[in-house]
């Protein structure tokens, strides 16, 4: 009976459990989170910003007593250090876990930029469920918000205060919104729309401090222009958590380096989610995906390598998808193009439509999409089966709209 | 109530875009689509103003059940003042563009007025805006569709377009949507080109609500379905489509053939529906498959290929794909009555007929006319450009549909009609028209009661607007007939404004088809009440040409079919017999000797 | 062994009865837009496929769903969205590789085949049985479940 430990309980640790539950039937998983929560998705924290959903509502499970029916033990508790020889944890209170196999999937922490007054009360992260209490305490409509960043996670949360009517800025020191996730064309259609919902945008814009006035906030901007907030919102960047990995031997990049079996450096540990540094599917390189699907996927095929199911992965895709005051937009592999791959795009900007396509030979390796919402599954479809364009790569580049038709053809085997 | 009790109105001059209410009462009386638009028609144009000034109105108009679950519920009907006739015209197009102005919340386009400059319509849902076509206009219909499509990045947009005979005035230009579905006859596409309007792109996802009784309608639906399942017409139109009757046309002896000069043509076999599914010598099958317009249960479409070996395409790759192929009324109007038997140049003069935009029935008969002209000396090879414009010359065909389509040479004058062809070059007699538009297939000397149908027909010289065709296959005589024609004109009247198709008519009675209106629109809609509909609008569309300037002497045949003898067939020897039919017939509609609806008539159907 | 909805698209004529039965069985409305299946037609209507979600045993968009808004009906095998519970996020929508999953603005949430529960009204009213639910052993979806295994792997 193996004995399987899994540390964090996102949604990669909380895949892995049940994936273990469900291979090994007979092994004993246990589940440690830090936050004092019932596993939750950080993802779904924006909706319940939004006030779409309840606190439960961003529950990763719903059913009642879910685990302790499945039978994994789920514990709260912070892990310090790893012993890999003696294959246990020490947890914060003193104690220590054994395992067999271990799972690391503790996601990454936010970073906020070296500036001063970043500790003070009314700047806030939004990454974990006590942040978004904290936030929806003080966006009271009306009241001033200022978002610090304007990247992917940036702008999910512009999404959600806008949806509490607070008056809000973004600043962005890059030189347009979700400079890693959309082009200029696609970053600067996503502006122009969120200024003209009434959202004021900053791009190429840095804040050198925040200071206390009263009860207001007032930030400095590098220009010398001030501003003042009743909450800033920061969104900028994240780091993993990988601090009790240190003399463990565990290789860390970016995150931790994981094989296509979702394995460590040092046998029996394995790493998901956020925190992994895993195989992409389109460069072949190891990358850190931080997004949902990866998280599932890594969870999934980790704890069935962990049970010993021999399962490969074929590598995560970086995607996204982007809802900005209804404006959607998704973004696939590599968007920005790779060297001596060719190009097509179609750009309507006052439909606010956008559709860009990347191939390498006759492959799909990258899309941009912006106002589309019918079938867009189907560009990870296209990139991930790897199938040959043939004749519709010619048509994709004429039409870039076609692509349903493309992939039809050429995943059916449809001869038109 | 599956209507969205809102209309588009288009003031193509001001660039002006307002929305209106249906107006309910007259919904009442005319059901929708055809009568509806009729009735929208006669109260917003005066009907003496040309066809081609900005003056004339042009009208798309569903019905209440277009874009339902009904089968065959894909229809709209264009109505506006037809340049060919100087009369009202109205043509129904099935595909799938009409269902989607309904889903895009519109049960009626208004468009009035010229544009200054080419310009196209964009709806989408509540966002409608004229654009410049500067880019499109002169473009071909397959291609505008393909760019609307690329420049709105909207793949699943339909378009009903113009092609470049309907920028320029071609008599007999349609509006094709959904490349190659047509709102066919008399000449709408000419008039949404005199209003520098290129094309119309839709895209609706409102849909279309019942909210009388949804389970009743669905009950309905289920029921009408299952008609047209077990019907054994049906299944012929599914497996055959419209083309088996040319077989029929061909054995009865009433297929034009040589414009109008026999009724039997030698070459049949070769452009029938059998010859559609057999390989050529080369293996070649023109028949691919066929398809459904919007909501059909039948089927009837007919797509197919020519053979890439063929003159006409073997060097011009970009025709060697599937599109639209023959119909009865295309197997005739470029086959037969020009003689022709090369079922690939006749597929592919029906390509040409879609990408440019005309109807095939008159340009067809115009190039029979043209024809007959040529082989009389009253036409020259100078004329025509070195063209050897003789029956049974499939060259002459592809060439003359090209350059009608793109509006060149010789082709200019085939895109004057029949009537204007024959005047111009000194033999009105050989116009086959009525009222300036031009025969579909069916021989009025043969089918006596097709002949009656032909003349009194409100848009000219029309097959669709009656069905004597059991009567006429039955008897070559004249005698009985009028009362069926009479009859038959107001169910279709009103069967044409209900969204639905007439070939369900196989099937289905005017009370189904009142059941399923009674299922979905407010009130209580009997068999007799759609019928007194239909009668309706035949008299609103009488009144219209009438005041347009029409007269009784405009209900007539062309001396050909009065005066010669068919020559061979079942009813050899006869002429049509229409001295005697129309004092019937007006007898019948409650009309005076002049053709007339007496005030009696007009008060009883609340035309007065 | 679950039914499934067997497709052949060369019976297929693109009248879209199916689009119109499914959204109103869904909506309420004939409305080919919210239709969970649709038809891809093919140079000038030659050919006609009609395309929705197989229910595939991976199930790239429940696993992706962050809060468990799309799962298994257990008597038809078909993986369902529970409106109540979706936030909206679209995860769903580039997880699975089939893109039968699409995100509806006016509800704010996603849409895809349900099977009905298990009577699905496109095959009903499918003039042709281009459409039909069947014994799955024999699907003509093999193709897409191949392409789906080496999508996975
Ligand atoms: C606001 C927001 C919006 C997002 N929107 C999207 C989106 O739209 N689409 C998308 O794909 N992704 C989105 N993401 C990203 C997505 O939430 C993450 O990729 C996903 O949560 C990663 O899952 P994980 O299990 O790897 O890590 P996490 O969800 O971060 O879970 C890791 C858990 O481990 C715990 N932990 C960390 N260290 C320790 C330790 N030493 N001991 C014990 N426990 C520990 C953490 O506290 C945490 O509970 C969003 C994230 C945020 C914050
Ligand atoms: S859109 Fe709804 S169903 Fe889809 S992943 Fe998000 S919450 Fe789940």
């Amino acid at each position: 009976m193996s004995n399987y430990l899994i540390l964090g309980a996102g949604p990669a640790g909380v895949i892995a459990a049940e994936t273990l539950r469900k291979v090994d039937p007979s092994g004993s998983v246990t589940l440690i989170g830090d936050e004092p929560e019932a596993p939750y998705s950080r993802m779904a924290l924006p909706y319940m910003l939004a006030e779409n959903v309840g606190e439960s509502g961003t529950h990763l499970r719903h059913g009642e007593r879910h685990f302790d029916k499945l039978g994994i033990d789920i514990r709260q508790g912070r892990v310090n250090a790893l012993d890999v020889g003696a294959r246990s944890v020490a947890l914060s209170d003193g104690s220590s876990v054994g395992y067999d196999k271990l799972l690391i999937a503790t996601g990454s922490h936010t970073i906020r930029p070296p500036i001063p007054g970043m500790d003070l009360a009314g700047v806030e992260n939004c990454w974990t469920l006590e942040d978004a209490r904290k936030i929806a305490a003080r966006a009271k409509p009306g009241s001033r918000v200022t978002l610090m960043g304007a990247g992917f996670i940036g702008c999910i949360v512009l999404e959600a205060l806008a949806a509490r009517n607070v008056d809000l800025t973004v600043i962005e020191r890059d030189d347009r919104m979700l400079p890693r996730m959309m082009d200029n064309t696609g970053g600067q259609m996503i502006r122009r729309w969120c200024e003209s919902k009434g959202v004021r945008v900053l791009v190429n814009t840095a804040v050198q401090g925040v200071s206390k006035s009263g009860e207001q906030l007032v930030l400095e901007l590098a220009g010398g222009e001030s501003l003042e907030a009743d909450l800033v919102v920061c969104a900028t960047g994240v780091k993993p958590n990988v601090d009790f990995l240190e003399n463990t031997g565990i290789r860390v990049e970016d995150g931790i380096i994981v094989d296509n079996r979702l394995c460590t450096s040092v046998p029996n540990v394995f790493a998901a989610g956020d925190v992994a540094q895993g195989p992409d599917r389109t460069t072949g390189r190891q990358e850190v995906h931080a997004i949902q699907p990866t998280a599932s996927e890594h969870g999934r095929i980790a704890a069935r390598n962990m049970a010993g199911v021999d399962t490969p992965y074929g590598g995560s895709l970086s995607m996204n998808v982007l809802n900005t005051l209804g404006l959607v937009s998704s973004s696939f592999g590599a968007w920005d193009g790779v060297s001596g791959g060719s190009s097509t795009n179609a750009v309507d900007t006052l439909g606010y439509k956008y559709l860009r396509l990347e191939f390498e030979d006759d492959y799909l390796v990258g899309a941009l999409a912006l106002g589309l919402t019918q079938h867009v599954g189907v560009i990870r479809g296209l990139m991930q089966t790897r199938v040959p364009l043939g004749k519709w790569k010619a048509r994709l580049i004429r039409d870039p709209h076609q692509l349903m038709s493309a992939y039809l053809e050429c995943t059916q085997g449809v001869i038109a | 109530m599956s209507w969205q009790r809102k209309i588009l109105r288009v003031d193509l001059t001001k660039g002006e875009i307002t929305q209106e209410p249906l107006n309910m009462e007259w919904a009442n009386e005319y059901i929708g689509e055809r009568g509806l638009a009729t009735k929208y028609l006669w109260e917003n144009m005066d009907p003496t103003v040309d066809a081609m000034s900005p003056g004339n109105v042009l009208i798309f108009a569903t019905g209440p059940l277009t874009g339902t679950m009904a089968s065959t519920s894909g229809r709209y009907a264009v109505v506006t003042k037809g340049p060919l006739t100087g009369a009202i015209a109205c043509s129904n197009s099935g595909g799938k563009f009409g269902a989607e102005l309904k889903f895009a919340g519109y049960d009626m386009l208004i468009l009035e007025g010229k544009s200054p400059a080419p310009v196209y319509l964009h709806i989408n849902n509540g966002e409608v805006e004229i654009r410049p076509a500067d880019q499109i206009w002169g473009s071909t219909v397959w291609n505008t569709e393909e760019w609307l499509k690329s420049h709105h990045q909207d793949p699943q947009m339909k378009v009903a377009s113009i092609g470049i005979a309907g920028e320029n005035g071609v008599r007999y230009a349609c509006v094709v949507n959904d490349l190659h579905r047509a709102a066919g006859r008399s000449g709408v596409g000419a008039v949404m080109g005199s209003k520098n309007l290129k094309a119309i792109a839709v895209r609706g996802t409102v849909g279309v609500k019942i909210d009388k009784d949804p389970k009743a309608f669905m009950d309905v639906v289920k029921d009408t379905h299952q008609m047209l399942a077990d019907n054994a017409g049906r299944k012929g139109l599914t497996k055959y489509g419209t083309n088996a009757m040319l077989t029929s046309m061909q054995k009865f002896g009433g297929l034009p053939t040589h414009n109008f000069q026999e009724v039997q043509f030698e070459g049949a076999d070769k452009i029938d529906a059998r010859a559609m599914m057999k390989p050529n010598d080369s293996g070649h099958v023109n028949l691919i498959t066929n398809k459904a317009c919007f909501g059909c249960t039948i089927a009837c479409g007919r797509i197919a290929h020519i053979d890439k070996d063929h003159f006409t395409i073997v060097n011009r790759k970009e025709y060697w794909h599937a599109s639209g192929g023959l119909e009865y009324e295309t197997a005739f109007a470029l086959g037969s009555v020009c003689g022709i038997d090369d079922i690939d140049a006749a597929t592919f003069a029906g390509y040409l007929m879609n990408e440019h935009g005309m109807d095939p029935i008159s340009f067809g008969v115009t190039l029979a006319c043209a024809m007959e002209l040529y082989e009389k000396g009253a036409i020259t090879k100078e004329d025509t450009g070195g063209v050897e414009l003789k029956f049974g010359n499939p060259e002459a065909l592809t060439i003359m549909a090209e350059k009608t389509g793109t509006y060149e040479g010789f082709g200019q004058d085939i895109g004057l009609g029949s009537k204007r062809l024959a005047e111009k070059y000194g033999h009105p007699e050989l116009a086959m028209v009525v009222k300036g538009q031009e025969f579909a297939g069916y021989d009025s000397r043969a089918l006596q009661g097709m002949g009656l149908g032909y003349v009194t027909s409100n848009r000219g010289a029309c097959h669709l607007k009656h069905d004597v065709f059991a009567e006429d296959m039955e008897d070559t005589g004249h005698t009985g007939k009028a009362k069926p024609c009479k009859d038959s004109q107001d169910n279709i009247a009103a069967i044409d404004s209900t969204g639905l198709c007439i070939f369900t008519t196989a099937a289905w009675g005017l009370g189904d088809f009142a059941r399923q209106i009674n299922a979905a629109c407010e009130g209580d809609w009997s068999e007799d009440r759609v019928r007194e509909c239909g009668e309706r609008t035949w008299n609103l569309e009488r009144q219209f040409n009438l005041k347009a300037g029409l007269t009784k002497a405009d209900d007539t045949l062309p001396k050909r079919l009065l005066e010669d003898p068919v020559p061979t067939g079942t009813a050899k020897g006869n002429v049509h017999a229409l001295d005697k039919m129309l004092p019937e017939y007006y007898e019948l509609r409650g009309w005076g000797d002049d053709g007339v609806p007496t005030p009696d008539t007009l008060k009883r159907l609340g035309l007065s | 062994m679950h039914k499934a909805l067997v497709i052949d698209p060369d019976k297929c004529t693109s009248c879209l009865q199916c689009e119109m039965a499914c959204s109103f069985e869904h909506e309420g409305v004939f409305n080919p837009a919210k239709s969970r299946i649709k038809i891809f037609e093919f140079e000038h209507g030659k050919r006609s496929i009609p395309y929705t979600c197989t229910q595939c045993a991976e199930a790239w968009c429940m696993h992706a769903c962050p809060v468990e808004a799309i799962t298994v009906n257990l008597s038809t095998g078909a993986k369902e969205v529970n409106p109540d519970v979706c936030v909206g996020c679209k995860v769903c929508t580039i997880a699975c590789p089939f893109g039968t999953v699409n995100y509806e603005s006016d509800s704010g949430k996603v849409a895809k085949c349900d099977l009905c529960g298990g009577d699905p009204q496109c095959a009903e009213v499918c003039p042709t049985d281009a459409i039909t639910y069947v014994e799955a052993d024999w699907t003509g979806y093999d193709k897409m479940r191949d392409s789906a295994v080496r999508a996975h792997s």
